[in-house]
């Protein structure tokens, strides 16, 4: 497999939008890496940027290993990817508004009915319910791989509590720490800014008729694996950071118990699943979310941040149509590439699969974070023939790929500095007309050699991501 | 400010605190150990403590003999004694992290960094390098913990619930020391000589012997001692001193169901606003101090119940 490398070009020559990068790297002296890195993993540890695994002990914190190599976007190819992101979320959101009311795309046929509203994503609580400004995906976190030729795909679309955002900006932080010079030397795009971006757009999606909303941030609680992250943002726009156990309803309006008695609360950005939010209507056994919040929402007296029901739209039996979503919404030729998908539950599509199971990458239609899947290439025997009775018994709760020869970078590894694969996952944010994103985004790497999973929690690490300005 | 916020911070504050006067009590303890004395007499010191903490059952649990090594380990380095230093250090960090946004970058840094060191030590390597070594180390990481909170944080509610906590436990843990040295040292009627020795050492733990040199200019005598501890309103570690500080924050952070607790923790500021050594100890020392632990006890609970705890959901 022919492997794009995001420093070199194919006869080994520095990219240009990395010389600059790759000058002072040689002329660098080893020791001070070596002495930096372990500054940087000293203030990482100090600072407790930490996530927890789940199936680990509970309460054990582990660190995200940092990877001092930054990834470099010239700006020509962040423009383009802009447009395409842009493009992407707003017919992502006209989509969720569209199934929650008149449907018109199922009617058209373009995606049928049954994979919509069948979906355990759908939530038929929210029809009817006008969200405001029809935004559903408020912040959306869109996965992006670059494969063999150097184009970008997209890999998956996450509009439920896409994580990641804070290492974005701890990255960056730690960068200028260690290594100052390089930001005097290169023309990086800032990112810091982000979490007045966001206040901004919670501001601006408050219920109607309230000027100056008070907003908080939902968390599971501090054993939840981006606990870290709730704090963070939360802090950065000055906001409370609550439990559900802090909210309760009264006549249908949400409250924070506070030290001063109750305070209304506008707009919640939560970072808890639907299942969770509401034990009167869905999961009844959770003790993480707010009894009697859902009504409170259907009556239009709290903006939930993302909307209850996003995940039809990322749900990845659906990520195959946002092409046709694209073109039915906003009559526009996609601008970013979707991974060709082949739907398990279509006969001819499974048949293709399980006589090609070894080349193919196969996930579950509602996995995440990089548990439930196949990556075809890298596996035993016996684990595929493991999934091979999987599709068989239930070939619907599927999906395969082509494993695309994801784009690697130089990373520093045991032995030295050595290409290991990457992703980027930008934050996008939307509010009414307005579609808006910092330049760049996460840079997650796998650290494992050949591995092709970059999840946190798979141990992959991450990177600074630098979007160069012109 | 969030109810379960102010808890936290509340809470985070009182277990540093405790943290660090267990670290002075037991620094003392340990210093007292090295002046020539029978092992009965030595031993029964150490046992002061645990019984000073109300922890007689844990103890022997684990332990058949009271000595310094066994209530030093129990006390020190115990993960299952909640009351031990460890203990109080991880309670602190736990609590913090809860509400780490609420807290400035320095101070959560230095709660989570000290935790992670105390962590990192065992036992037997703190008794290697140096035990009291490792007390001073508990004392500069709660200044330094009090320090950043004084120089960083927004002195908004956040700093009175935290200056609440610190006071309260501080109060409580003067008082206790106070009551029990009292009785062991002095015991009624005996109106004999003073030990220099136990007496100085019981105004170290406490950070007071200079002070009492300073404020008296002369010989240490136990009413002194009381008085100094109890009333002295200029002497950080003092019950007045602690109450001031108390009643001061609590009228700052006062909502429509706290009347009854500021009119409680009033009262007491009062007592030992106009209150004379004399008159206390008339009373007998013992039951004045027993009747001061319980009304701190009852104020803390009183403003757990008026802040802390999720209020009744009237809008």
């Amino acid at each position: 497999m022919n492997f794009y490398n995001e420093m070199y070009d194919a006869n080994g020559g520095v990219r240009a939008h990395y010389k600059g990068y790759e000058d002072w790297l040689k002329a660098t002296p080893p020791e001070r890496i070596e002495r930096k890195r372990a500054e940087a993993d000293l203030a990482f540890h100090r600072v407790g940027i930490t996530f927890a695994v789940y199936g680990e002990e509970a309460g054990k914190e582990r660190l995200i290993p940092f990877d001092i190599i930054p990834r470099v976007i010239p700006s020509t190819e962040w423009k383009a990817l802009q447009s395409g992101l842009r493009q992407r979320v707003k017919a992502l959101n006209m989509f969720l508004w569209d199934v929650y009311h008149d449907q018109e795309i199922l009617k058209a046929g373009i995606i049928p009915a049954e994979q919509v509203l069948n979906n355990a994503q759908y939530r038929p609580v929210m029809k009817g319910v006008d969200v405001p400004g029809g935004i559903y995906a408020h912040i959306t976190g869109v996965d992006i791989v670059r494969a063999g030729e150097g184009e970008f795909y997209v890999l998956e679309d996450n509009l439920r509590v896409p994580s990641g955002v804070s290492y974005m900006l701890e990255d960056r932080k730690m960068m200028m720490r260690l290594f100052p010079e390089l930001f005097a030397k290169h023309k990086v795009a800032p990112v810091q800014h982000y979490p007045d971006m966001l206040l901004e757009k919670l501001r601006a999606v408050a219920p109607q008729g309230v000027s100056n909303p008070t907003v908080v941030v939902l968390t599971p609680g501090a054993y939840n694996s981006a606990y870290f992250e709730h704090t963070f943002l939360a802090q950065q726009m000055g906001v409370e950071l609550v439990e559900g156990r802090d909210l309760f309803v009264k006549d249908e309006v949400v409250y924070m118990r506070t030290t001063q008695g109750p305070q209304r609360v506008d707009v919640i950005y939560r970072r808890l699943d639907d299942d969770f939010m509401d034990p009167t209507v869905f999961r009844e056994d959770s003790s993480l979310g707010v009894p009697g919040i859902i009504r409170a929402y259907q009556a239009g007296n709290v903006t939930l941040a993302n909307a209850v029901g996003t995940g039809v739209a990322d749900d990845k039996s659906i990520y195959p149509y946002v092409p046709e979503m694209i073109r039915f919404y906003l009559g526009e030729e996609p601008k970013l590439n979707n991974v060709p998908t082949y739907m398990c539950r279509k006969p001819d599509d499974l048949a293709y699969v399980l006589d090609h199971l070894p080349e193919l990458v196969v996930k579950e239609v509602h996995g995440a974070g990089g548990y439930g899947m196949l990556v075809g290439p890298a596996s035993t025997k016996e684990q595929i023939e493991h999934f091979r009775k999987l599709l068989i018994d239930k070939p619907d709760g599927y999906i395969a790929q082509p494993t695309l020869a994801l784009s690697n970078c130089p990373t520093f590894v045991e032995e030295g500095i050595a290409p290991r694969h990457l992703d980027l996952r930008p934050f996008v944010l939307s509010s009414g007309e307005c579609v808006n994103m910092v330049p760049g985004g996460l840079t997650r790497v796998a650290l494992t050699k050949g591995s092709l999973v970059v999840n946190s929690s798979q141990g992959g690490g991450t990177k600074d991501t630098w979007v160069l300005e012109d | 400010m969030l109810s379960r916020t102010a808890d936290h911070l509340f809470w985070m504050s009182r277990y540093i605190e405790r943290a660090e006067n267990l670290a002075r009590l037991l620094d003392v303890t340990w210093q007292m150990s090295m002046v020539p004395q029978s092992e009965e007499a030595a031993n029964q010191n150490w046992n002061a403590i645990i019984v000073l903490n109300s922890l007689e059952e844990a103890f022997a649990a684990k332990y058949s003999v009271v000595n310094g090594e066994n209530v030093l380990k129990f006390m020190v380095s115990d993960p299952d004694n909640y009351s031990s230093i460890h203990s109080c250090l991880r309670l602190a960090r736990e609590n913090a992290h809860a509400v780490r946004g609420t807290l400035t970058t320095e101070m959560w840094e230095t709660l989570n960094y000290t935790w992670l060191e105390a962590r990192d030590r065992s036992f037997e390597q703190l008794l290697s390098a140096g035990i009291s070594d490792y007390f001073e180390w508990v004392k500069v990481r709660s200044s330094l913990s009090r320090g950043t909170t004084l120089g960083t944080l927004l002195q908004d509610e956040a700093y009175n619930f935290i200056r609440i906590g610190t006071l309260l436990e501080r109060a409580d843990n003067t008082a206790r020391i106070l009551d029990f040295k009292y009785h062991v040292l002095r015991p009624l009627g005996d109106e004999g000589a003073t030990d220099f020795y136990e007496w100085g050492a019981l105004l170290r733990s406490v950070s007071a012997f200079e002070v009492y040199r300073k404020v008296y200019r002369d010989a240490i005598t136990p009413d002194r001692v009381a008085e100094l501890l109890i009333l002295n309103k200029d002497m950080p570690r003092s019950l007045h001193f602690c109450m001031n500080s108390v009643i001061k924050n609590l009228d700052l952070i006062a909502n429509r169901q706290s009347g009854e607790t500021a009119r409680q923790a009033g009262l007491l500021h009062a007592q030992l606003h106009y209150g004379r050594i004399e008159d206390i100890l008339a009373q007998g020392l013992h039951e004045w101090l027993t009747d001061f632990m319980d009304r701190i006890y009852l104020l803390g609970d009183g403003i757990s119940k008026d802040f802390l705890v999720p209020m009744a959901e009237v809008a």
